[in-house]
């Protein structure tokens, strides 16, 4: 048995790191106000901004590997379908991947066979609203931020936005996401056509 | 009358072709929407949708705003959504709980749960006039008829026809087949559904569920795709997780394909058989046989674990996946607009193994985010986009044509990719578009 964890077993080590990622106390951890106070560690905030400024410049570039290569080993993506959710595990969700998923995902977008990839298409992210939450005494970081995403797809435009929560692990010189919660603000509305990569 | 401007319908439908319009031509989707959508049984949703007093559900039955509630008397209910003073919509939410009576926000006439009037402010004004609280024209409307299979609700906005165990007759089998899967034999519905549009006449979507022809095409990068990662998985831990599986049996090549079989039945309901290989006989597989031994004796269990049911189709507008407990329900909304909800249940009394097994297909295939269904939708708009075109007239449904076992009622093929259950579906299609006209 290689040491690298898939999901479904990486539960319990999620749930090391979930109770202090959400307020488990308060039951739409999707709508709550960030908990943060204004940021006293500015090198700290800044360093985390580039780092999710770089993230989302990667989605709009179609940089899948750098991508995902942002991700720990036992790192996950996550969108749940509800903001009560507090944990993936037996929920149903709009994603769920770690990087084997999402390396499946990426390998889908690239085959010449992949007829939707045919139309079109490109994204724009916007982050804003970073607000450090929390860091823990073993170096993990709670950020908390928004984001909007427009995505054009032949001549149709859509919109989505909501709330990403990474926990971030320090690196030598960057970090890697352990667990990026992404939390639509219009998950529950129909979707017009589908999501085809990450958010 | 709708049928006046559509005189030639027949004409549309040949055993081996049908013509484009009965995709693309809005006086046929409105067709479709008095002849089948609102004279046939439609699926509402479960009974676990709505488990206490007051709770209600909204939908669409073809043009018609409905909302199904549980009553006091722990009946439910099918209700036009609309108050009978001023036509405004009562539910205003998807779902949620009513309380005592249903309130309409405009002026606060209130209703019993079943529809039937309450209470209307300051009723002196109509002393004398032609309102009369026993009228039903005073209630908000009930659909002409409300009928469950095993917790699964229909209503039939039309009061004649076939009642709903007629018209499911051997198709029901798909109900059959996801409940008896429980040693209870219930299932109950996992919050909350996914809801996508497909911007394609919802044809589409009945004639792909059974089209074993189109997933080696339409799904060739999935499969590989989870295929490589499903090996290096292999390679590193020496075991393939079956979630992988459900995606890379895209690879299965067509003459694989073909050895399933299609039964087409006279109300338009149509079954693909098979079930993509996902047949395990690991650890999770075997302690829930085991129960469904202990629940039913051995002889029911292999009845019912022999089953072979890939798609099981309730026309015009139900799909189910019967041993992944998942069933799609389409709510049309134009020729070239369809909107579907996505359900996955939980088997009562299961091992949660096997709900979360189910609930990986759910999240793989039939989330927002599907690895598979973004490709159907693709091609199923650009489906629609060259029916509407005049580059040709016909729809071919040639294949293996000439070779159906065909009873008159009943259409039968052993190859699994010929075009025999569209065949069927048209051959109803037709029959409930024309009725009433001869």
């Amino acid at each position: 048995m290689a040491t690298k964890k898939k999901i479904g077993k990486v539960a319990e080590s999620a749930k090391k790191v979930a109770p202090s990622t959400f307020e488990r106390a308060m039951k739409k951890v999707g709508v709550t106000a960030p908990k943060a106070k204004p940021a006293t560690n500015w090198d700290l905030h800044q360093e985390i901004e580039a780092f999710l400024f770089r993230q989302s410049e990667m989605l709009d570039a179609k940089q899948w590997a750098a991508y995902i290569d942002l991700f720990a080993n036992d790192g996950v993506y996550w969108a749940p379908s509800l903001p009560e959710h507090e944990h993936w595990d037996g929920k149903p969700a709009i994603f769920i991947e770690d990087r084997d998923l999402m390396s499946v995902r990426m390998k889908r977008v690239l085959h010449p066979n992949a007829w939707s990839q045919q139309a079109e298409w490109a994204t724009n992210h916007i982050v804003s609203n970073i607000a450090i939450e929390h860091v823990g005494k073993d170096g993990t970081i709670q950020v908390r931020s928004r984001f909007h995403m427009m995505e054009m797809r032949r001549d149709d435009l859509r919109h989505f936005g909501g709330i990403y929560r990474h926990t971030l692990k320090r690196t030598k010189d960057s970090f890697l996401i352990q667990l990026q919660r992404v939390d639509l603000f219009n998950a529950q509305a129909a979707y017009e056509y589908v999501l085809q990569v990450w958010v | 009358m709708l049928q006046e401007r559509v005189p030639n319908i027949a004409k549309l439908v040949e055993p081996d072709r049908v013509h484009r319009l009965c995709y693309a031509d809005p006086d046929i989707f409105e067709l479709e929407i008095r002849q089948i959508f609102e004279k046939t049984w439609q699926y509402c949703g479960h009974e676990s949708q709505i488990p206490k007093t007051g709770d209600f559900w909204t939908f669409q039955i073809g043009r018609q705003p409905t909302v199904m509630v549980r009553g006091h008397d722990g009946n439910i209910s099918v209700l036009y959504n609309r108050c009978p003073h001023r036509g405004v919509q009562v539910c205003g939410s998807r779902n949620g709980n009513a309380g005592a009576a249903l309130t309409c926000p405009y002026h606060s006439w209130r209703f019993h749960l079943d529809g039937s009037i309450e209470s209307v402010p300051l009723e002196k004004g109509y002393l004398g006039t032609r309102f009369d609280r026993e009228n039903p024209a005073f209630h908000m409307k009930k659909a002409a008829r409300v009928d469950s299979y095993r917790g699964f609700i229909f209503a039939n906005l039309a009061a004649d026809g076939p009642t709903l165990t007629e018209f499911l007759g051997e198709a029901r089998i798909a109900i059959d087949d996801m409940c008896d899967r429980s040693p209870v034999g219930k299932v109950k519905v996992v919050f909350p559904c996914n809801r996508v549009v497909q911007r394609s006449n919802w044809k589409f979507f009945m004639e792909n569920q059974i089209d074993a022809m189109h997933p080696s095409s339409t799904h060739m990068s999935t499969g590989q795709a989870a295929a490589e990662v499903e090996r290096k998985i292999g390679r590193e831990t020496g075991e393939k997780p079956l979630h992988y599986h459900m995606l890379s049996a895209f690879t299965t090549p067509f003459d694989k394909w073909d050895l399933l079989e299609t039964v087409g039945y006279p109300y338009g309901h149509t079954i693909l058989t098979g079930y993509m290989g996902l047949r395990p006989t690991d650890r999770d597989t075997l302690e829930h046989e085991a129960i469904l031994e202990k629940a039913y004796g051995k002889a029911k269990k292999d009845e019912f674990l022999s089953r072979n049911i890939h798609h099981c189709l309730l026309y015009p507008a139900v799909s189910i996946q019967s041993p992944l407990q998942q069933l799609r329900v389409l709510r049309p909304q134009a020729a070239n607009r369809t909107l579907s909800e996505i359900w996955h249940f939980r088997l009562v009394g299961a091992p949660e193994a096997i709900y979360r097994r189910s609930l990986w297909y759910f999240n793989l295939v039939n989330s927002p985010s599907t690895l598979v269904n973004a490709d159907d939708l693709e091609n199923w708009q650009r489906g629609q986009w060259g029916l509407t075109s005049d580059g040709g007239d016909w729809v071919s449904f040639h294949r293996d044509f000439g070779r159906d076992q065909d009873d008159g009622q009943v259409i039968r093929s052993t190859n699994g990719c010929s075009e025999a259950p569209m065949r069927s579906q048209f051959r109803a299609w037709l029959k409930y578009m024309t009725a009433g006209t001869a």
